[in-house]
């Protein structure tokens, strides 16, 4: 519970920073108490993985990404409160919306009663591996991860194709102030 | 009471969706474009939470099976939000390609100033 | 850069533990936490300390750019490459029963393939990505 107040207060941090190169350490700190928080929920693979993707690799992007452009958010000329007031009614709905959930943690709701038993029950015998998430990432929905594959895939290509193309820069204006 | 009772026992749903919302709010309200896309990447971050607060059992462990445990959280939310972690870094990626191409092109990531040059031209 | 000794000697006294951690992650995710995801992103990272704190050329040394793109979808090949293997033995595609003489075992390797399909092109991706974005800005 703490750990989610942090989160949250983060999130504050992160809206509030004008300055990008705090905004960047800021969301590496937000990946790191995410990925605490999914240890605390049982998500010991999932994690892993936002720990070393969303602090590890992000960063690294949005960090090379500013050495490219400005490090300064520019500070919006007329203040509209419309936003703030769409992003509450909205978040009011849904927070509203789920109060009709099962509470946090119970072993009956409906979550827990179709597939997943089936999963924990045969993954050791039909696949001989005990790792549950694995098996059913590379087994049994093996089509699911092909399909993540072929993104990461794409989306390398794509970056691949609009950095390395041909370079334009002066064009308009230069490459920022770094 | 009962109020409070509900309120505790759904706090993990209320913060899920503050950190919505809070995604949102930047992704709609700040004109940079960096701010943007980190902002989608707390909205992204705050649907894994989604995904995976109704999974966890309270007395259950992670689902690597042991003789010595027997009740254990669902693994499909897992399995579904592991890949979408990795797909998400990939897309913050090309994300942050075309930045750095706008920024070639404009001389600015603001939203505003690129508006004021697209009027210009 | 030639004043930042401890860092770049910190840096290789880790790396090789990194890369180990990164294999141990990915043949030790049948049993642990871990798996192909996990072990592409922590080499990847590896690579991407080495650029960091070395520079580019070191890092194109360890592994050359040519060979990081190939690894991209190369990767994606053995995966779909396992899932033909199942079909070509005449079962659905993705199937991996058929692979070896006992379903359980065929299964297991079966994993095993996917999962170095899913390492070669996450790690192949991670480390393209970085070159991209540096070189963009020289």
């Amino acid at each position: 519970m703490a750990l989610l107040t942090l989160l949250a207060a983060v999130t504050v941090a992160i809206v509030r920073q004008r300055s990008l190169f705090g905004v960047v350490v800021l969301a590496g700190i937000y990946s790191f108490l995410m990925a605490t928080l999914l240890i605390a929920l049982d998500a010991v693979d999932v994690a892993m993985t936002e720990a070393s993707v969303g602090a590890g690799i992000s960063t690294v992007l949005l960090l090379a990404t500013l050495h490219l452009t400005k490090t300064t958010e520019m500070s919006p000329i007329n203040r509209n409160w419309l936003p703030l007031l769409v992003v509450l009614i909205v978040g009011a709905a849904v927070v509203w919306g789920t109060l009709s959930l099962p509470p946090f943690g119970v072993a009956d709701s409906v979550v827990h009663q179709h597939v997943a038993p089936r999963y924990l029950a045969q993954s050791i015998v039909e696949t001989g591996v005990p790792n549950v998430v694995t098996s059913v990432l590379a087994d049994y929905r093996s089509y699911d991860t092909l399909g993540e594959t072929t993104v990461i895939f794409t989306a390398g290509i794509g970056v691949l194709l609009l950095l390395r193309g041909l370079r334009r820069r002066d064009d308009i204006g230069g490459g920022g102030e770094s | 009471m009962q109020l409070v009772k509900t309120f505790a026992e759904h706090y993990n749903y209320v913060i899920t969706i503050f950190l919505m919302m809070a995604g949102l709010y930047i992704v709609v309200a700040r004109g940079n474009m960096v701010k943007k896309l980190i902002g989608l990447s707390i909205f992204q971050t705050s649907v894994y939470l989604l995904y995976i607060t109704p999974g966890k059992i309270i007395g259950g462990t992670a689902p690597i099976l042991d003789p010595a445990f027997t009740v254990y959280s669902n693994p499909l939310p897992h399995v579904l939000i592991l890949t979408a972690i990795v797909v998400g870094v990939a897309t913050l990626a090309l994300g942050l390609a075309l930045v750095v191409r706008i920024n070639e092109c404009y001389g600015t990531i603001e939203e505003d100033e690129i508006f004021a040059k697209d009027d210009d031209q | 850069m030639s004043l930042d000794l401890i860092l770049r000697i910190g840096t290789k006294l880790i790396l090789p533990f990194i890369l180990l951690f990164a294999l141990y992650v990915q043949f030790h995710g049948d049993y642990g936490p871990g798996g192909g995801f996990q072990a592409g992103v922590i080499a990847g990272g590896m690579v991407i300390l080495i650029g960091i704190t070395f520079g580019l050329g070191t890092a194109k040394r360890i592994a050359p750019q040519v060979m990081v793109e190939r690894m991209v979808p190369l990767g994606v090949l053995i995966y779909a490459g396992t899932g033909v293997a199942g079909l070509l033995l005449g079962k659905n595609f993705l199937d991996y029963g058929v692979l070896g003489h006992d379903p359980v075992h065929a299964r297991e390797l079966g994993i095993l393939l996917v999962e170095l399909g899913v390492l070669i092109t996450v790690s192949g991706t991670m480390t393209a990505l970085f070159y991209a974005f540096v070189e963009r800005g020289r």
